[in-house]
């Protein structure tokens, strides 16, 4: 009776060093989830959920303050993909965070362009380039097509252009079998 | 059981002994080949056109660089375009004439989307540019790689791979077989065939430069047995070389692809992520090896190609063809179509596309054009639902599960589809040949990879963005370290100068006065460095106006205090350097005041601003909600500006 009391005892010692052996051993960095929801996230920095940038929208949803739908460049697709890594319900994009919009980039137009600086401060990835009282152009490489710069231009140099389809980026379509209008009478050609 | 069948079905079909030693890859099909209409007639050679349009996409890679400018008159062979980044090819006048444009144009590609082209008029002459042979027997084989990139040669099987990067030693594995492609397995095609019935020779010798360049021991030409002349006519020839041999392949699509080919010749099955070198194989083209053989003994770059023209037209033939020769030449060389063609298919029936339409160039991938009708090329039967008869994998030539496939692409499961090695498909069409469902299962695939490949993009533009977000915060975060440093910084060294400085001028005041004193016929040492005084305060005094008209700039303003103000006032016996330091003072007082006032003036302004300017920029890791009412902001502002916007465009 006491031998069996003393194994166990024993085994749950040695068990219990173990594991605080190994939680110190092999201690996660960071939060593991904060970064698998933004890796998730479309990496915009526009800041349309809410929040000033991906990363605090991700600390957000962890925490459980935001909900995951307020992500519009990430659209339905990326709701899904944060409903099914979260465990919750899907929810449709909440419309109050705005609506997903094709992709675009931002583009000074350089005539117009004062060079005040204003949209670098903006720009949450650096993208545009440019010097006090010099011209300003984009980095359409870079830019995430976040709007941001588009507020603060003093003289609304800047537009959003839409990403033209280019054999580049062109994309085999989805097969559909082309409908045909049957005759009137009904009869099989 | 198997092997009895095999055996049983060679006995009956009497295989000869030269393809007794091929080793057969799964799947395959066996498609109506159409071959006999187009090798009746000799390879013919295409007059010069009158416009040539070349597109800088013909290849895969990079779109190359262009060198010329419209108005440009170039001769032939002259360089176009140059190769830019490793995996690009140059491009080619392909006869003399002026450049009229470089502009968009509708190339031969699926999307039917136009692209950069360049436009040539011919001048009629065609008039060769200087051409350098190279003797490549005695030249360095980097070099001549090199060289090779500028000659704007690709893969002319169909797949427009640049050439150099092929020959080029990677120093990992060294290549000691080459494999000429001569398959030509696809129906209606017949340009390689002619070539090799008619310029089996120059193939040969081009055989030998590729074989030198690669350092590979042995060659084998892989041709297929419906091609009995080509046989005969490469057979003959390759007795020129040593440690060649022709290997006849039996006819079964798809024994064209490069990894399918390895393995008819062979027996090598080269695992799906590993590249032909890495086993020390390299497969060429017949044409392409034609064209390296003219590169380096004539000097001539890549400007034309055997076409095929075939199908619906009157006299089906190959034509040499000149890169950017309208399609529509072609076809009135051809004798014109026949009343009931509908469209124009691009390669062969398996793997080419229709062309979105009629008026495109002739690119290096066009191998052959064939004009369609609905009786040569019935629109396909509606498709019916997938009963998993699983005969697409008994056609797979990859050993892939094309049912499964086509599920996961059919329903966007892309992740699922990429386990199942959806890259690892050659698109040749065997699973749509064979489904008796009639389901365009390549058209899925396609769909999927291209999904999948933008997918990636995006998550590559995102990882990106994300970087240079967090570059960014981690600056801000810094700058605003160094500035509370500096900040910290100068008022420590202010307060002991503050001190240091008011005992040392006097000092130093009392002792110029004392020195004038003693000298009053003053030397020329001294005047001198009194000249050099007023010049210093005459600069300060500039350098202030200056600070005074930025008033961001607030850089010197404490030392000015330490130093100037305090010893003005009780000095009757003033030199001529105090009174320009009195004047001095008071114009400091001033310029000091008027950087006060505006500095007062900025602030206001940016207090103004405050509500509506990104202010994100200068707290970057404050509480949450400070930012989250910045970004409302920003977002009201945005809302405004769109609206604003929206009807001054409606406006």
């Amino acid at each position: 009776m006491l031998t069996a009391l003393y194994i166990m005892l024993g085994l749950a010692l040695a068990l219990g060093i173990t594991l605080g052996i190994s939680a110190l051993l092999f201690k996660v960095e960071g939060d593991p989830l904060v970064a698998r929801i933004d890796a998730i996230l479309p990496q915009t920095q526009c800041g349309q959920c809410g929040y000033p940038g991906c990363k605090p929208y991700a600390m957000a949803i962890a925490k459980g303050e935001a909900d995951i739908n307020q992500c519009p460049p990430g659209g339905d697709a990326g709701a899904r993909a944060l409903a099914d890594l979260m465990g919750v319900e899907y929810k449709p994009l909440n419309a109050e965070h705005g609506l997903p919009k094709p992709k675009s980039v931002a583009f000074i137009d350089e005539n117009t362009c004062i060079g005040c600086t204003l949209c670098i401060q903006a720009c949450p990835v650096d993208a545009i380039l440019g010097a006090a009282k010099h011209m300003h152009t984009i980095i359409a490489s870079e830019c995430t097509g976040c709007e941001l710069c588009l507020a603060p231009c003093p003289v609304d140099c800047i537009t959003m252009q839409p990403i033209a389809e280019t054999p580049d980026n062109w994309k085999w379509k989805y097969p559909v079998i082309p409908i045909k209008a049957m005759p009137a009478d009904g009869s099989l050609v | 059981m198997n092997s009895i069948i095999q055996f049983a079905s060679r006995l009956i079909r009497g295989q000869t002994a030269e393809t007794a030693d091929v080793h057969k890859f799964h799947g395959g099909v066996h498609p109506e080949g159409h071959k006999q209409l187009s090798t009746t007639l000799p390879i013919a050679k295409l007059a010069i056109p009158q416009k040539l349009v070349l597109p800088l996409r013909q290849h895969v890679g990079y779109i190359p660089k262009i060198k010329v400018q419209v108005g440009d008159h170039v001769l032939k062979g002259q360089m176009l375009a140059e190769a830019e980044g490793n995996v690009s090819a140059a491009i080619h006048a392909p006869t003399s004439g002026t450049v009229s444009a470089i502009s968009e144009a509708v190339i031969p590609h699926p999307s039917g989307l136009p692209d950069m082209c360049i436009t040539l008029m011919p001048d009629g002459k065609d008039e060769w540019t200087t051409l350098q042979p190279t003797d490549w027997r005695n030249s360095d084989k980097k070099a001549l790689v090199a060289s090779l990139r500028s000659s704007g040669i690709v893969g002319l099987g169909g797949a427009t791979f640049p050439t150099h990067i092929k020959v080029r030693a990677d120093g990992k594995s060294q290549v000691h077989t080459l494999v000429i492609n001569a398959a030509e397995c696809e129906p209606y095609i017949t340009c390689d065939d002619m070539l090799m019935r008619e310029r089996a020779h120059e193939i040969i010798k081009g055989m030998e430069i590729v074989k030198y360049l690669l350092n590979a021991e042995k060659c084998i030409v892989g041709i297929e047995d419906n091609k009995p002349e080509a046989i005969v006519a490469m057979s003959e020839a390759c007795k020129a070389l040593p440690d060649t041999s022709v290997k006849v392949v039996p006819t079964l699509y798809p024994s064209g692809d490069g990894r399918r080919l390895i393995h008819l010749v062979s027996g090598i099955e080269i695992p799906h992520d590993k590249r032909s070198t890495d086993v020390g194989i390299q497969v060429f083209n017949v044409a392409t090896v034609l064209a390296i053989y003219r590169y380096f003994t004539f000097g001539e770059p890549a400007i034309d190609r055997i076409v095929t023209i075939t199908g619906s037209v009157n006299t089906p033939q190959n034509f040499e063809v000149l890169f950017g020769t309208p399609l529509q030449t072609l076809i009135d060389a051809a004798g014109g179509v026949q009343p009931d063609t509908s469209h124009f298919i691009m390669g062969g029936p398996m793997m080419g596309f229709d062309l979105p339409t009629i008026d495109v160039p002739i690119t290096k991938a066009a191998n052959c054009i064939i004009a369609a009708t609905p009786d040569l090329f019935a629109p396909p039967p509606p498709a019916m639902p997938c009963i998993r008869c699983a005969r697409c994998a008994d056609a797979c030539p990859v050993n892939l599960q094309p049912q499964e496939l086509y599920w996961f692409s059919k329903s966007d499961n892309f992740e699922k589809a990429r386990d199942y090695n959806l890259f690892d498909c050659i698109e040749c069409g065997c699973c749509t040949y064979v489904c008796p469902s009639n389901i365009p299962l390549v058209q899925y695939y396609r769909y999927a990879k291209s999904e999948i490949i933008s997918a990636d993009k995006a998550k590559e533009a995102a990882d990106l963005a994300r970087e240079r977000n967090e570059f960014r915060l981690a600056r801000i975060e810094r700058e605003k370290m160094e500035r509370a440093q500096k900040h910290a910084e100068r008022a420590a060294s202010s307060k002991a100068e503050n001190a240091k400085t008011e005992t040392a001028k006097t000092e130093e005041v009392k002792a110029e006065v004392t020195g004038a004193a003693e000298r009053p016929a003053a030397s020329t040492s001294t005047d001198d460095a009194k000249k050099a005084a007023i010049a210093a305060a005459i600069e300060r005094a500039k350098a202030l106006k200056a600070a005074a008209a930025q008033p961001g700039d607030t850089q010197n303003r404490p030392e000015l205090k330490a130093a100037d103000t305090p010893k003005t006032i009780d000095k009757p016996a003033q030199t001529e350097d105090e009174q320009v330091r009195a004047e001095q003072a008071k114009k400091d007082k001033q310029a000091l005041i008027a950087a006060a006032i505006e500095r007062a003036k900025a602030q206001k302004l940016a207090a103004a601003q405050a509500g509506v300017t990104p202010k994100n920029v200068e707290d970057a890791s404050p509480a949450v909600k400070a930012e989250i009412s910045e970004i409302d902001a920003i977002r009201e502002k945005a809302k405004q500006a769109v609206k604003t916007h929206d009807s001054d465009s409606e406006a």
